[in-house]
């Protein structure tokens, strides 16, 4: 927790005065006040859509406010450009990181700058900053080969090199295990105690708990207040965010009389380029029960869940069905279509959403049909359907749409999902497969889409869960499994595993001691 | 017989509007424009200088034709006139090239506004503008040649041609070394210093990290302060008059300052073939395009049956085969400097991030 109180006769670092930000007739920001002081960490809560991204792109130049003022150490200050904003020592770290992959760590630190170009100098002071920091940065390896963590550090040392005192990172911790987010927060602690301002923008309670010393919450592009992190707890502050009282606790109802559904066994699979990305993966699918899979993103948890939809061409090793009776049928050798008719259900949410699963320039109707367009008579399709299914995905799950002939695409992410992970469990399967169902979504629309899968759970349904919040995950599921390189790295009851422990299995197969730091 | 030294000076001026092509291209390409009106620019480049040029040749003839007791008299008396002796040179290449480069500039503009301003699909565009300038060329070389009153269907411009292509002092003197490596047009080897500097501001150069950046993501390079539209709109324009330029030395070298329509044929094609070919690397393009240039004249080399004229077609072929073979090994190898700027082909909205 935050010792050093922001003294508030002090002129804040950042000040922003009734900003007003409209897209067309969307108005994203009105009249937002928002108060920066250096030294202090200020969590910047919201809603998907509440305007946290759009008010932050304001402070780093790519957007101008309508109306309102900044003020940058109490003086005002004019950001029309991202160069603008280096200049008054502001640095942001983007949700999705602005990196090139085919240059160097030094290349892209000193992309944009107007100094002379020179590498070597550069990678001496990307040094120096990295010795300052703990940080571990190799100037001239390339972006590609870098790890998600090493990206990230790669962003910070860039906003550092251009001397910011002022930082704001947007979901820094959404790709991050738990180690590298400990490691984060210390980078972060001690670049506050170096006097820096920073902003954090982040969906997960705990963190806000634990690393922030000031909270403010944004709702629908308004500002709510802000208050002492110490002051407050999690359930205040997404009644905040809500507006309403909101139960913050996911079910786990105790699973009903679970039966074996999948047998996986010495599953093999490789990509196009031979890089082995499940190694010899054994595991059971259960009914009335969900499996949550963690790991590090990349370590085999899309390939594995489309190996089971038979999307994925499987090396070696089994994948058996089995049916109420106890029958086994091996679903390797199938194609999706089969597999999908003996009710396995596949709900992947990739990282751009659309692309799996949904057509963006479709509407929802069309989109439903996708799972239908075989039924009807003649070379008709038969629309009516669907139409129903997509009036009832939208009642049920309070998708927010125009209508039903809106494209999939100019809908918000939160009810993109909704409609993905609606028509799949519409289909009736006997196991649904989820990959990171949850993922952008904000904590209101998080919370439906676990109540939707804990539904389908007492319904008897063989769920399969990919996530990426660890807390969310050892939550809901009944047994997780860790992936680590592809590989399994341990499976766990769900009811009594720990965080540290699943962590140090994430990162190393069979989990060792230095990983419970 | 196969006579090596003839045939290196044949591929190498069949690779000098090639080079120009694939440096403008690849210049183009690095900012993310997949320019495949190439063509159609290098055919407006070179109706362009010969416009200018044209126009330029009828004016020293009134002027010829309106002051010839003067300039007799100024050559009896050993004092020849100033204009015709230091003027006429020096505009006769000046002007044709600053015609091309401004007949090129302005498709450059057009594309940009296009595709940039108005994100039109750069596909669509690109192809439009190659059918536009390849007609916009035969049309004005058509009006040129009425205009001429040739009864040929080609209309010479020789007194222009005579200094595009002075030869190097020693070129004569200096046996197979000369013929190998002197005996180009002054625009010849400006296309080689053109393609180096190219190489080298791409690879070495704070401009060059930009523009790599914004062909690879301009999201990217938005964030980082970087104006995404003006360096597309530079490096278009930029890649459009260095095109150009192969148009012009196409007529006023290569074919002697005469122009007939649709001479210049699929070369414009090759050079965007090319920029694949070297992987996007304007200093391998020196070597590439004369190595193209000696493909695509193979055929009069070879030994040929006249029976069989079609073996030609195939020899015509190999450039393209040779540039597929490519694709085929930069696909497999799958190294990730030597894939196309990762944005190429796409607009750039800032809203949609």
């Amino acid at each position: 927790m935050g010792n050093t109180k922001p003294d508030n006769s002090r002129i804040p670092a950042v000040q922003m005065k009734n900003i007003t930000k409209r897209f067309g007739l969307v108005t994203a920001n009105s009249g937002v006040n928002l108060e920066l002081y250096k030294g202090e960490i200020l969590a910047l809560l919201g809603e998907n859509g509440s305007g946290k991204t759009t008010l932050m792109n304001m402070l780093c130049g790519l957007y101008f406010p309508d109306e309102g003022e900044i003020l940058i150490n109490g003086k005002p200050a004019t950001i029309a450009s991202p160069k603008d904003s280096f200049s008054y020592g502001i640095g942001m770290v983007h949700q999705h990181f602005k990196l090139i992959d085919v240059l160097s760590a030094a290349e892209n630190i000193v992309l944009g700058l107007d100094e002379k170009l020179d590498i070597k100098k550069a990678g001496a002071k990307i040094r120096e900053i990295c010795d300052k920091y703990g940080f571990d940065v190799d100037p001239n390896q390339k972006i590609y080969d870098m790890s998600v963590s090493q990206k990230q550090t790669v962003e910070i040392v860039k906003v550092l090199y251009r001397g910011a005192d002022i930082l704001i990172l947007d979901e820094p911790t959404a790709v991050l295990t738990p180690q590298e987010t400990e490691k984060l927060f210390a980078v972060l602690r001690k670049m506050k105690e170096d006097n820096k301002a920073i902003i954090i923008i982040t969906h997960k309670m705990h963190e806000v708990e634990s690393l922030s010393d000031r909270v403010a919450v944004l709702r629908k592009g308004k500002y709510i207040g802000d208050m002492r992190t110490a002051d407050t707890n999690a359930a205040e502050m997404t009644d905040m965010m809500v507006g309403r009282k909101v139960v913050l606790n996911i079910m786990r109802p105790e699973p009903v009389n679970p039966k074996d559904r999948i047998l996986v066994n010495g599953l093999t699979v490789k990509s196009e380029d031979g890089i082995t990305k499940l190694k010899n993966v054994s595991f059971t699918i259960r009914s009335g029960e969900i499996l949550g899979i963690a790991g590090i993103s990349g370590c085999g948890q899309k390939e594995l869940l489309e190996a089971i939809a038979g999307l994925q061409v499987v090396e070696s090793g089994s994948i058996e069905y089995v049916d109420d009776k106890g029958k086994r049928e091996q679903l390797l050798g199938k194609d999706p279509k089969q597999i999908r008719d003996m009710g396995v259900g596949l709900s992947f949410v990739p990282e751009d959403r659309l692309g799996m699963g949904l057509v963006g320039n479709m509407d929802l109707t069309d989109n439903m049909m996708l799972r239908s367009y075989e039924n009807g008579r003649g070379p008709f399709t038969d629309r009516k359907g669907p139409q129903r299914l997509a009036q009832s995905v939208v009642n049920e799950l309070e998708v927010v749409t125009p209508g039903l002939s809106t494209p999939v695409r100019s809908l918000s992410g939160g009810n993109v999902q909704k409609i993905l992970v609606g028509r799949e469990i519409a289909s009736a399967p006997k196991v649904l497969l989820t990959a990171y169902a949850v993922r952008g979504l904000d904590i209101n629309a998080s919370y439906t889409i676990y109540d939707l899968i804990n539904e389908q759970k007492k319904a008897g349904v063989a769920v399969v869960y990919v996530g990426e919040d660890l807390d969310v995950l050892m939550e809901l599921s009944d047994r997780i499994l860790v992936l680590c390189g592809g590989e399994v790295s341990g499976i766990l009851d769900g009811r009594t595993a720990d965080r540290q422990e699943v962590g140090a299995l994430m990162t190393k197969v069979g989990g060792n001691s230095d990983g419970k730091n | 017989m196969f006579n090596i030294v003839s045939f290196i000076p044949k591929a190498v001026v069949q690779g000098i509007p090639l080079l120009y092509g694939s440096t403008g291209e690849i210049v183009t390409q690095k900012s993310g424009n997949l320019n495949l009106g190439i063509p159609g620019v290098m055919y407006v480049g070179a109706i362009s200088g010969v416009i200018g040029a044209f126009n330029f040749e009828q004016a020293v003839k009134s002027y010829e034709a309106a002051n010839a007791a003067e300039i007799a008299a100024a050559a009896a008396s050993n004092s020849p006139d100033a204009f015709l002796t230091y003027g006429v040179p020096f505009l006769s290449v000046l002007i044709p090239m600053l015609s091309c480069l401004l007949g090129s500039l302005l498709m450059g503009l057009l594309y940009c506004f296009l595709t940039v301003t108005l994100k039109a699909n750069q596909n669509v565009t690109g192809l439009a503008m190659t059918t536009f300038g390849v007609g916009f060329g035969n049309f004005f070389g058509a009006s040129l040649i009425k205009l001429s009153g040739a009864d040929v269907p080609s209309i010479a411009l020789t007194n222009t041609s005579k200094y595009f292509s002075v030869k190097l002092p020693f070129a004569e003197s200096a046996g197979w070394f000369g013929k190998i490596f002197l005996s180009y047009g002054p625009l010849a080897y400006l296309s080689i210093i053109i393609a180096i500097v190219a190489a080298l501001v791409i690879k070495k150069t704070r401009v060059g990290l930009h523009l790599r950046a914004v062909g690879e993501s301009p999201a990217t390079a938005d964030s980082a302060g970087i104006n995404v539209t003006m360096y597309k709109y530079g490096a278009t324009c930029i890649g459009c008059m260095i095109a150009g330029l192969g148009g012009l030395y196409y007529v006023m070298d290569y074919a002697t300052g005469v122009w007939s329509n649709d001479a210049f044929g699929d070369r414009g094609w090759l050079a965007i073939a090319l920029v694949i070919f070297t992987i996007w690397k304007p200093d391998m393009s020196i070597f590439a395009s004369i190595l193209f240039g000696g493909l695509y004249i193979l055929y009069l080399f070879l030994p040929m049956n006249i029976d069989h004229m079609e073996y030609q077609q195939l020899y015509k072929m190999i450039p393209y085969v040779v540039t597929l073979i490519v694709l085929v090994i930069t696909s497999i190898r799958n190294k990730r400097e030597n894939q196309p700027p990762a944005s190429l082909g796409l607009p750039y909205f800032r809203e949609e991030r």
